[in-house]
């Protein structure tokens, strides 16, 4: 296979996914209404209740919403992140998986691909958001919104290898609805999106813990310094470390030797 | 590689060779020390009731399964060699559709070419002559949702054909289709694989989609229980068609109890 058949393959699944995803406008829209709710109600109740101290990377006062917007951009790549998963999941149950798995490229190859062509997507997503945030008063560097773009694909790519990893355990469509209820709002709530730790500390040592560990705390971490000019090494390495963890469990649960892909598609087809 | 001595040429080699080949969901034993070859310009019919082991062969043909015992081959590849490489040659059609229904006829044929490498150029020429061969060159810009059965079952036909494939796969792809179209369907295989010199291996259990001089595989219970040129295993078994060869093949029963 030569370099040219890899470039057309990579252009062909981005290409795919870019297609179904401006075919599915509800989609777009959902994906930028729900973290504005979130910015235009939540924050604006919340600025008068909450306030911020100055924590790193922020060097002044600043309004709870400029404070909430990485965490909603991380809140927009998860959603992203397990869509994808589901798309994964539909496009098996569809039968277009299959047209994947079967093509003369190696496995990873086209996961990654994949995995890409859905950050690529979340990108379109994040800057339309921050346009609006932009409007609706929320000032950040303006060379921030250049420089958060690696942070982004980095938490993006590891939220859909995440996808990519519940989507070899879901066995139907109609379970993902589970993942809503188990891991997006876990996730999203025990996090640093929404308050800082330390606060969140005051309030819970556990939750603070839970907080601690969990890799989209991290995520929020890295976008948010991201956009400041900042490098957080510690987020920088638990991010890119669960994106590596997620991905080789995904190419492992998808590969036709080890994967439990096999046993799922040979349970069916030794009852059909 | 065995090679099958040609009556108007040199001896040809298979594009599909399968050797002893068995696989297990768990326990239950699918396949059962399974081996044939498929050759270049031949339809090879897979015959077999539901359940006999033609997708979990063709799982493991198509390496979604990896066969833990025996061989597989394609053009003298096997994936546990070559890996997904050894794919290259192989087109497929499988039971299941697997078009994008939100997605124009080009656009899916788009996709799958640039997966097979084609140059934007190569691909629409392919596609438009791989589409008129079947009939279906006006429905390209429209979205498969809107296409019936049949025309989606052409479309996954002309997308298996795409990348000049030396070997097609066709699991039951006239599933649900109505009569004509299945006719059609089996006349338009039939035609490509004299023309274009290439080997199919068709899953099915309808009697009346093998032609008297195809290949056939009889499979049951996992297991090859017949094989041969379709005539000579309906003469062999002295019944008077394929259907009572193949109840006799897999029930044991007589040409009189199936009369009576």
């Amino acid at each position: 296979m030569s370099f040219m058949h890899y470039l057309r393959a990579f252009r062909g699944i981005v290409w795919r996914e870019l297609l179904r995803f401006l075919q599915q406008r509800e989609r777009f829209f959902a994906a930028l209404v729900r973290p504005l709710i979130w910015l235009i109600i939540f924050a604006a109740g919340f600025r008068a209740a909450l306030g911020i101290s100055i924590i790193p990377p922020y060097e002044t006062y600043i309004t709870y919403d400029v404070y909430i917007t990485p965490g909603l951009l991380g809140m927009i790549q998860l959603f992203n992140g397990m869509q994808s998963s589901l798309s994964m999941v539909y496009d098996r149950e569809m039968g277009s998986m299959r047209v994947l798995l079967t093509t003369p490229l190696p496995r990873w190859f086209l996961l990654l691909s994949r995995l890409f062509a859905g950050v690529i997507v979340s990108l379109f997503q994040v800057y339309a958001f921050l346009l609006v945030a932009y409007f609706c008063g929320v000032e950040l560097p303006p060379l921030g919104y250049l420089t958060a773009l690696p942070a982004l694909v980095l938490s993006g790519m590891m939220f859909g290898a995440l996808g990519m990893l519940l989507s070899s355990t879901i066995k139907q469509l109609e379970n993902f609805a589970g993942i809503m209820n188990f891991v997006i709002f876990p996730m999203f709530f025990a996090s640093s999106a929404l308050y800082p730790l330390w606060k969140m500390r005051e309030g819970s040592l556990w939750l603070y813990y839970i907080c601690l560990y969990n890799p989209f705390t991290w995520a929020v971490e890295l976008i948010r310094f991201a956009f400041y000019l900042e490098i957080n090494w510690q987020a920088l390495g638990i991010v890119a470390g669960c994106t590596l963890l997620f991905l080789a469990l995904s190419v492992w649960a998808y590969d036709p030797s080890f994967g439990i892909q096999q046993r799922k598609v040979g349970a069916a087809a030794a009852a059909g | 590689m065995q090679k099958e001595a040609s009556r108007d040429g040199p001896p040809r080699s298979p594009v599909l060779s399968v050797k002893n080949v068995s696989y297990w969901y768990g326990s239950k034993q699918a396949l059962d020390d399974v081996s044939f070859e498929v050759f270049p310009g031949r339809v090879t019919a897979l015959l077999g009731p539901n359940g006999a082991g033609k997708t979990t062969l063709f799982s493991l043909i198509t390496r979604l399964f990896d066969a833990p015992t025996g061989r597989i081959e394609i053009c003298g590849r096997s994936a546990s060699d070559w890996g997904a490489k050894a794919l290259g040659p192989l087109g497929v059609v499988f039971q299941q559709p697997t078009l994008d229904l939100d997605l124009t006829v080009k656009q899916n044929l788009r996709y799958f070419a640039a997966l097979r490498g084609l140059k934007r150029k190569e691909a629409d020429e392919r596609m438009l002559r791989a589409l008129k061969a079947l009939d279906m060159e006006e429905r390209i810009g429209e979205r498969v949702r809107a296409l019936n059965g049949g025309h989606r079952r052409r479309v996954e036909i002309a997308r298996g054909l795409l990348h000049s494939p030396q070997l097609l796969l066709l699991d039951e792809p006239t599933i649900g289709l109505d009569d004509p179209t299945r006719r059609a369907i089996v006349r338009h295989v039939h035609e490509l694989a004299r023309t274009d010199n290439i080997g199919v291996l068709w899953a099915t259990h309808l009697f009346d989609e093998v032609q008297a001089d195809d290949d056939l595989l009889v499979i049951n219970r996992g297991k090859i229980i017949a094989r041969g040129k379709a005539k000579d295993v309906v003469a062999e078994t002295g019944a008077k068609d394929l259907g009572g060869a193949f109840r006799l093949l897999i029930g044991g029963e007589t040409e009189e109890d199936i009369a009576a």
